[in-house]
């Protein structure tokens, strides 16, 4: 299997000085899930900034589907990897989910009608064909994150990139966007402190401390090892 | 200080919006070319916050409150053309959907609160090189500048108001000014421990904003002159100042139900003169913009 | 908040809310112009269009009495100027305020009952209006209520800490505003990067489209032709 995700030594120093990440190695095969585990402020989120170019490495390497991580790949880069971000109220800009989810194929330069296309498969695949007109804030927390994934999934990635994707969500939500998630045959990397939400997706887990990638394993090895 | 559809005479609302519409137009055309883009959502999200802000309340003394227009804090914090667009942005959507001011009179509400006052509220932050002082007088400015040409192009339609009134109103906006400059002071200051180096202090290249500042704020001065000497409408003004109906239909707008009395039937004449209004407006927007393109196709 | 009611009412699909916001938005001007004109010996052509307007909410199938009361939140400053002019000796003018103040809030209140937020913008852009200004409403208006929402969230957060006075409170207050600001810059941030994440490059892509059909033109002339008739009649 090919790899989607290589990091090699991957530093990142912020403006004020602070070193965020201090020398990363990483691969993903395509297809698997890995949860990003370890305290906050130890980077994860840091890291997948790094994976669609929306930060660039101060040192090493960060290459995607062989495709290094530059200016010149940086559209078939964001193509390719999808950020669901924390809060989806940030992610979902536009007036209706429709339209949010088009907002990437339209970018892209498909027509409208095209993208309108492309983006009620993506609601259908997260089973929000029915709210398509609706606006983001007449959505539930559940709601949301589905649209936002939907979004993601609209340009056809080939990795998705979910940062703390069940906080605001009740119990049922977490297990319905879980049950979600393991159909879609895309490479996962899961940023995350829910646990069964972890073990029921991830085949594997890392945990980062201090800007590094200290141990690789098993989740319940992991959860075991760090008292986590 | 919302001005809503009703109140104005034709000749006002339609040489407001013909003022207001293409300086919109210039200043969105300015703010798009010169700023990255990231700027659409940050003003957007400015514009909410501005409508957030008012929501908290802050205590005014004697019991009452008041709360924030903002004009002078968005210009100290993203320079004074991206305000601009920020509060007309926040006009008409308080025009669209809170009736909170007309749509015929938007142009007179965003010249009075997006244009002039944003402008006259940065000319004194610009000046005084955005010390504390330089902040409470753009909040006082801004305020007390928008009020008063609110209340001159009232009076200059012919709304009628005893002077006790008008004294009352005055009272009023310069307790609403001092309340505007100590929030605006407040706010900043506030904002400048949590975020250091986010106010936008002018540099050596925005010295054509003072100047536009200091236009702004002579023009409010003059209109409010112009009102303040015979408040009941232009029409009196100039029969009292002894001119022509000549001279009075050059003050009003050439589009004056005087200047289209061509036309026999005056209600032709005033509709006439609103339609035609509206279309001049269009056609200046249009013509604005193809020119400003221009330039900028012949600079690239 | 008020909006909503008027969003809800938006995404009705009477003929009326299927036309071309252009369409609607250039009706709702001339509408507006032939009030902002009346003057008080117009009184029968005021009395004809509120007439008129009404007709048509009950043809767009809105509740009628509920957009009429949404009009009248322009009738308190109104009456404080009809009073004025009664003082002055002048009852008629103060009429007349209130009569153009409410008949155009009726208009502005039908216009948005009749088109949604994201229509009327593409509406207004088909008009050529600056599609910066839009974009800043768009967001705005998307923003608006989660903003809201956290000043609410601050206030009560303020409220339920005992109260300080005077200076304090002030000062306090001015810090939550404070807060409030950072939050919403630390938002407009991440709302970019999201952006960008999805290949954002300073362009947001046009997605609605409209056609303007005979239909359009047919609703236009209903619209403004009575009204403008009605206006030059009266002379």
């Amino acid at each position: 299997m090919s790899l989607i995700v290589e990091v090699r030594d991957l530093h990142y120093v912020f403006e004020d000085g602070t070193e965020a990440l201090r020398g990363v190695d990483f691969t993903l095969r395509a297809g698997a899930t890995v949860a990003l585990l370890g305290p906050n402020g130890s980077g994860k989120t840091t890291f997948a900034l790094h994976l669609n170019g929306l930060l660039r490495p101060s040192r090493g390497t960060v290459t995607i589907d062989d495709m290094e991580v530059t200016d010149q790949h940086l559209r078939a880069i964001r193509r390719k990897v999808g950020l669901v971000f924390q809060d989806s109220d940030n992610q979902l800009f536009m007036p209706t989910a429709l339209e949010d989810v088009a907002f990437a194929p339209l970018a892209a330069g498909l027509t409208p009608d095209e993208a309108a296309a492309k983006a009620i498969e993506a609601l259908r695949l997260v089973g929000m064909e029915q709210k398509s007109g609706k606006a983001p804030w007449h959505l539930s927390s559940g709601e949301k994150k589905r649209v936002a994934i939907a979004g993601i999934l609209a340009s056809d990635p080939k990795l998705l990139v979910l940062d703390e994707p069940t906080t605001f969500l009740d119990p049922p939500g977490q297990r319905s966007l879980a049950a979600l998630l393991s159909t879609l045959p895309q490479a996962k990397i899961l940023i995350t402190h829910d646990m069964p939400f972890a073990r029921a997706l991830a085949t594997e887990a890392v945990f980062f401390q201090s800007g590094r990638i200290v141990a690789r394993g098993p989740v319940d090895e992991i959860v075991e090892r760090f008292e986590w | 200080m919302h001005i809503p559809d009703g109140y104005l005479s034709t000749p006002v609302w339609v040489a407001t919006d013909v003022v207001a519409a293409p300086t919109v137009f210039w200043l969105a055309r300015r703010a798009q070319s010169k700023f990255d883009h990231h700027r659409v959502p940050l003003m957007g999200v400015m514009g909410a916050f501005v409508f957030a802000a008012q929501m908290l309340n802050f205590p005014a003394g004697n019991g009452t409150s008041s709360h924030l227009v903002g004009g002078a804090l968005l210009g100290c914090l993203m320079g004074p053309a991206a305000a601009s667009i920020v509060m007309t942005a926040i006009l008409a959507t308080q025009a669209l959907l809170f009736q909170d001011g007309g749509l015929l009179a938007l142009g007179a509400n965003v010249f009075n609160m997006a244009i002039a006052g944003v402008f006259a509220g940065y000319l004194p932050f610009a000046l005084l090189k955005g010390s504390r002082t330089g902040l409470f007088l753009a909040g006082f400015c801004s305020l007390m500048t928008a009020a008063l040409l609110a209340l001159s192009e009232l009076l200059v339609s012919g709304v009628a108001m005893p002077p006790a009134m008008i004294t009352v109103s005055l009272a009023w906006f310069a307790v609403s000014a001092l309340i505007e400059g100590a929030l605006t002071m407040a706010v900043a200051t506030a904002l400048e421990r949590i975020q250091p180096g986010c106010l936008r202090r002018p540099q050596s290249g925005s010295r054509a904003w003072v100047v536009v500042a200091a236009a702004a704020t002579l023009l409010a001065s003059f209109g409010w002159l112009l009102a303040s000497a015979k408040p009941d409408g232009l029409q009196s003004l100039a029969l009292r100042a002894g001119l022509t109906g000549r001279v009075s239909s050059l003050l009003s707008s050439p589009l004056g139900e005087y200047q289209a009395s061509f036309i026999a039937n005056p209600a032709l004449s005033r509709t006439v003169a609103g339609m035609a209004g509206l279309v001049v407006i269009y056609v200046l927007c249009t013509a604005v913009s193809r020119a400003w393109a221009a330039t900028r196709r012949e600079g690239a | 908040m008020r909006h909503a009611r008027l969003e809800l009412w938006s995404r009705g699909t009477s003929f009326a809310h299927r036309r071309h916001p252009a369409a609607k938005i250039t009706a709702a001007l001339i509408v507006l112009v032939s009030i902002a004109t009346l003057r008080p010996v117009h009184w029968r052509v005021a009395l004809a269009y509120f007439v008129f307007l009404t007709a048509m909410t009950a043809s767009a199938r809105l509740p009628i009495l509920r957009v009429h009361l949404a009009a009248t939140a322009v009738l308190p400053f109104a009456l404080v100027f009809a009073v004025l002019s009664l003082a002055a000796g002048t009852p008629e003018r103060g009429l007349a305020i209130i009569a153009r103040a409410w008949l155009s809030a009726l208009t502005t209140v039908l216009l948005m009952a009749t088109t949604t937020q994201p229509d009327l913008l593409a509406g207004l852009e088909s008009l050529h209006a600056p599609r910066f200004l839009l974009q800043v409403m768009q967001f705005l208006y998307r923003y608006l209520l989660v903003l809201v929402e956290e000043a609410g969230a601050m206030r009560d957060a303020a409220a339920s800490r005992a109260g300080t006075v005077g200076v304090l409170e002030f000062r306090r207050a001015a810090g939550a505003a404070g807060v409030l600001f950072g939050r919403a810059w630390t938002r407009a941030n991440a709302i970019h990067q999201a952006m960008a994440a999805r290949g954002f490059t300073g362009q947001i892509p046009r997605f609605r489209v409209f056609r303007f059909h005979p239909a359009d033109l047919a609703f236009l002339v209903a619209v403004a032709g009575p009204v403008v008739a009605l206006r030059f009649i009266a002379g």
